[in-house]
């Protein structure tokens, strides 16, 4: 049970977490240079809009669930089963966005749930 | 961008250094939580006590490090590339995860559990080589 809610709130608030912070870089447009200066108006540029809020709540949210998971389980046993995050993404994107998700995308989520099926039968 | 073009050399680097510096990150999470052990939440003096001692740990320190390197690499790099292609090229990170936490704490990783690594690297690879826009430009 336990096991259940650490990794629902690390795959649901990080994949929100990460589309929120994603949907705010598009806004603040292409990163041109890597002078420090020019990085860190890129920054504070970003930490104006809300979405990179929302996003950010999000991860941290996630990021101290990942800590309780750690806390438990094996790094190369927690770190693969958070990659159920393309699956809820896929569903995500299918019930909230209206996106359609092609079949290789289907095949891919479907290896990524064998695959995290997998991770937990050999943790047994 | 689409996946047909060759890759530029910035783009190449910020996602070496996304799959170097995030598997770093969580091992060095892992390995501070496990020194820490046991994590008592309630009453609320107790999870105080908790949240002071992660927050005291070198190791939980150089991780959040490492992970701020990786998520800045990561904004960065979402801002010239799409969503859809860094994720596939970031799928190796999986891999890299369990090889640093074989090397750095001595997990003992079953081959089953390498199996579902690299079918679930395999997965992610496939999930980000597909159509990134299904949805009319608003």
């Amino acid at each position: 049970m336990r096991q259940l809610i650490l990794f629902t709130l690390i795959v649901v608030a990080g994949t929100g977490g990460e589309l929120c912070v994603s949907r705010a870089m598009k806004q603040v447009g292409e990163a041109t240079s890597f002078h420090p200066v020019q990085i860190a108006k890129v920054i504070l540029r970003a930490l104006r809009l809300p979405w990179m809020w929302v996003g950010v709540g999000m991860m941290a949210t996630a990021f101290f669930a990942l800590l309780g998971a750690l806390s438990m389980y094996n790094v190369s046993f927690v770190v693969p089963v958070t990659a159920l995050s393309y699956v809820a993404g896929a569903f995500g994107g299918l019930a909230f966005l209206n996106e359609r998700v092609s079949r290789q995308r289907w095949l891919g989520v479907l290896l990524v749930a064998i695959g995290v099926t997998l991770v937990f039968l050999g943790n047994r | 961008m689409t996946p047909d073009k060759p890759l530029h050399l910035k783009t190449f680097l910020m996602i070496a250094v996304m799959i170097i510096a995030g598997p770093l990150g969580n091992v060095l999470l892992g390995k501070g939580m496990k020194h820490i052990g046991d994590l008592t939440l309630w009453p609320p003096a107790e999870l105080l006590h908790t949240a002071l001692k992660i927050f005291a740990s070198p190791s939980i320190w150089l991780g959040i490090a490492s992970l701020i390197t990786f998520f800045v690499a990561y904004m960065l790099v979402l801002s010239w590339a799409d969503y859809s292609f860094v994720q596939p090229a970031s799928s190796l990170a999986y891999g890299v995860v369990a090889l640093l936490s074989y090397l750095m704490l001595g997990e003992r990783v079953s081959p089953l559990r390498w199996a579902g690594i690299a079918v679930i690297c395999l997965g992610v690879f496939v999930v980000g080589r597909t159509n990134p826009r299904t949805t009319e430009p608003a």
